[in-house]
């Protein structure tokens, strides 16, 4: 059983009140992954999320010629899994466990049913979710800007 | 302010376009340097730069680590320096990480490309008085995998008990099983004590920006935050008035300046 | 105790230095300018000519006497020859680096205004002040003679008073000159500071000032003081420009500035060099030499493919920045001396006084405006 005070660790949790945690942790269970499991597929539906509470996972899309190319690494902390909330929740790239990966999957379903139902936790829910992406677009940008290229290249 | 001859005697390849460069004196040799100072090198007919020292500051053969990115005429001049070619050295000079006033604090390490060379210094010494430091974190980003400067210590350093090593990478990689995401993604999940903690950064300005920005997040003071600043230098002692920062001839009253004093200066856009 | 020299005595004066080896500087008249160089005679100086200066403008006019120090705001300044325009700081042979030689000189400057004066000071503190000095600039300066001028007359763009650096001669003159041209005729005023300037004052025939002389060099000076044309607003100009970085003062100077840098070259505290190096074409002698730069150029913020000042408003306020206000914080003071050059020397005629007015005008606005809409509930059009 997920307990409420373990959702704190995540931003999207954080607006939400002890008992509107305690409704979201009911919908959660913890799932390890081997090194090198894969927790979802390009392309598939997006059903599940999952809380990372140790070990790193990574995001990658297939390039031919170059493989399996990893766009983003996530660790301890961090939301894997956002194509659930808003169309065409599809999987935009695939995800793999790097080393042992312990997490929190979460029921996307009865999570959207609960969100659905009362606005008053969907609301602060999705207000984090949007911190989560913020964030993660602001570094992306920072990685686009391509600070470490060299100046002759420019 | 004559240079000093300094020889070149070893010349090792760190990325496509940084080199490693052993500097031995001709014959006078200059003041032993602190981490986190720089000295101005001078390659024959082209000019002179300032670069960090990157060796280790306990070394008493005079012998000294410059690290070269081939980013300019000059740079590109003392990068493509061989074995037995003369240079000149004028330093150390400015100030210093300061590990001394972090005594029993806990160190977070931020380095954006080749701004972990003027961090390795930092680095070694803080390593060698580990007992002063009950925590070495090292998070350290680069372009690509084959980016990263000091492969090889960087091994070696994440082998050690009391060192944390993360690497992450920018662009998309194939073949790494390391981070890839941006530096402060890496520095916002890290878990510190703020109020035990101090910060060193060095790398591209927006980059330590960012980080600073991410750690003042966490709690830390802004004093406590330490980032090494780069401007336009030609005379590198306060004579030129080339080096400006509002206030701060970087040459003097930096290059290691405490976020505190340089984050409003950062800020103000062409300051 | 002051002294009396009359015009002849004057140049005796100039005749005795060069004797003990000085080589002396002073104003003279050349190319419709005052322009200061090597005397060999007092005959040189500018007998009877005056300056009409204005925003970018300069021209001399005959005066009515004989005055030889009665202009002022000349666009070059005692600088060059303490801190010369061009100068070779060492050369590389084999795997040697040998710095250039200084010749040794004495230099004896004569009619120093007083701006110009606290002028040599500032760049003393910037060159031989701090923990790496100025080898060269030390060398220059050694065994220098100044005989200071008292201004009498402010000029067209004077604002020394305001600087509290005249138009009284401050400390750091060896004699101090008030020349006064009257029914009793023409003569010198002599103040003497320095063992060296009594030795030379000794040598020359002189007689001692009278009392009424002396009130009366006195007050012709401190009455200049009141006849200023301009001056500096009275605040913390310090502070004013650390609060005014984000002003929208600097983009309306900017429509006007040329960058052309005439100002940090005729300014006699500007000290920013830059360095050459030069090979022949064997590529056997290498030397490295050091001339004056301005942070008016476009690549003196150069840095990693580009500069950090690009626009003309950033490399403005860089300049003005620099020398009302972190000067202060580098070096101890202010680095304008309330000469007016650059403000004579400006193409385009852009006063240093009106834009600190202007910053002052502005920060008061903008701290106002915030009052204003805290009170009102209402119309935002009349307070912006």
């Amino acid at each position: 059983m997920t307990g409420p005070e373990q959702l704190t660790d995540f931003v999207p949790f954080r607006r939400l009140t002890a008992v509107q945690r305690a409704a979201v942790a009911r919908s959660g269970r913890t799932v390890d992954y081997a090194a090198g499991r894969r927790l979802f597929d390009e392309g598939q539906d997006a059903v599940g999320c999952w809380l990372i509470c140790s070990g790193q996972v990574a995001l990658s899309t297939a390039v031919p010629g170059r493989g399996q190319v990893v766009v983003q690494t996530l660790g301890p902390g961090e939301v894997l899994g956002w194509s659930w909330l808003v169309p065409p929740h599809h999987w935009h790239f695939t995800a793999t466990a790097l080393g042992p990966v312990s997490t929190i999957e979460l029921d996307t379903a009865r999570l959207r049913a609960l969100a659905d139902d009362e606005p008053a936790l969907g609301y602060p829910l999705a207000l984090g979710m949007f911190e989560v992406v913020l964030n993660r677009l602001q570094n992306s940008r920072a990685r686009l800007l391509d600070l470490y290229g060299n100046p002759r290249e420019r | 302010m004559v240079p000093l001859p300094y020889r070149v005697i070893r010349r090792h390849l760190e990325t496509r376009d940084s080199v490693s460069l052993d500097l031995e004196p001709v014959a006078r040799r200059v003041a032993p340097f602190r981490p986190g100072q720089f000295t101005m090198l001078y390659a024959r007919g082209v000019g002179e730069i300032a670069v960090s020292v990157s060796g280790d500051s306990s070394r008493a053969d005079g012998i000294i680590t410059q690290t070269i990115r081939d980013v300019g005429a000059v740079s590109r001049a003392l990068h493509s320096s061989m074995p037995g070619q003369l240079v000149g050295l004028r330093g150390p000079f400015g100030t210093g990480w300061g590990i001394e006033s972090a005594q029993g604090r806990q160190l977070v390490v931020v380095a954006g490309g080749v701004g972990l060379a003027p961090l390795r210094p930092v680095l070694l010494e803080a390593i060698r008085r580990h007992e002063s430091h009950s925590r070495i974190v090292l998070i350290a980003g680069a372009r690509s995998p084959s980016e990263f400067l000091f492969t090889d210590e960087l091994d070696i350093w994440a082998a050690m008990p009391d060192v944390e090593v993360v690497l992450t990478v920018d662009q998309p990689a194939d073949d790494w099983t390391g981070g890839v995401g941006f530096v402060t993604e890496p520095l916002s999940r890290l878990e510190l004590a703020a109020g035990m903690t101090t910060a060193f950064i060095c790398g591209p300005e927006p980059m330590m920006r960012f980080s600073a920005t991410v750690l003042l997040g966490k709690g830390m003071a802004a004093q406590d935050i330490r980032i090494s600043l780069e401007r336009n230098m030609k005379c590198g002692v306060g004579l030129c008035g080339h080096c400006q920062l509002g206030p701060l001839l970087v040459c003097r009253d930096g290059p290691v300046v405490d976020f505190a004093v340089a984050g409003p200066l950062l800020a103000v856009r062409e300051l | 105790m002051p002294v009396i020299l009359t015009r002849p005595e004057l140049n005796e004066l100039v005749s005795v230095l060069i004797r003990n080896g000085y080589r002396v500087i002073g104003p003279t008249l050349r190319d419709s300018e005052i322009v200061l160089d090597e005397l060999v005679s007092g005959d040189q100086l500018p007998s009877g000519w005056g300056v009409d200066s204005g925003p970018g403008r300069y021209r001399l006019h005959r005066r009515s006497d004989a005055a030889v120090f009665g202009h002022s705001a000349g666009s070059q300044s005692w600088k060059q020859f303490l801190h010369p325009s061009r100068q070779q700081l060492w050369s590389m042979n084999g795997s040697r680096f040998d710095a250039a030689p200084v010749p040794p000189v004495r230099y004896a400057f004569l009619g120093v205004r007083p701006c110009d004066l606290a002028a040599i000071s500032k760049l003393g503190a910037v060159l031989g002040g701090g923990q790496h000095r100025d080898g060269r600039f030390a060398g220059r300066s050694n065994g220098l003679l100044v005989i200071a001028a008292g201004c009498t007359e402010p000029g067209g763009v004077c604002f020394c008073a305001s600087m509290g650096t005249g138009p009284a001669p401050g400390p750091g003159y060896d004699l101090a000159l008030t020349e006064r041209i009257d029914d009793s005729g023409h003569r010198f005023l002599v103040d003497v500071a320095s063992e060296e300037g009594n030795r030379i004052i000794n040598s020359l025939s002189h007689r001692p000032a009278a009392g009424f002389e002396v009130a009366d060099a006195r007050a012709a000076v401190s009455e200049a003081a009141r006849r200023m044309g301009r001056q500096m607003p009275i605040t913390d100009i310090r502070k004013l420009l650390q609060q005014s970085r984000e002003s929208a003062v600097w983009d309306a100077v900017a429509d006007r500035c040329l960058t052309c840098g005439n100002c940090t070259m005729v300014c006699p505290t500007c000290f920013c060099t830059t360095t050459e190096d030069l090979t022949d074409l064997t590529g056997e002698q290498v030397e490295r030499s050091e001339r004056w730069a301005s942070c008016f150029e476009t690549d003196f913020s150069y840095l990693h493919g580009g500069s950090v000042r690009t626009s003309g408003a950033s490399r403005y306020r860089q300049w003005i920045t620099h020398k009302l206000g972190t000067w202060h914080d580098q070096f101890g003071s202010s680095g304008c001396v309330g000469c007016g050059r650059c403000i004579a020397w400006c193409p385009v005629g852009i006063d240093i006084t009106e834009e600190i007015t202007a910053l002052s005008v502005q920060r008061d606005r903008t701290e106002t405006d915030v009052d204003v809409l805290g009170a009102l509930s209402g119309d935002l059009d009349g307070a912006r």
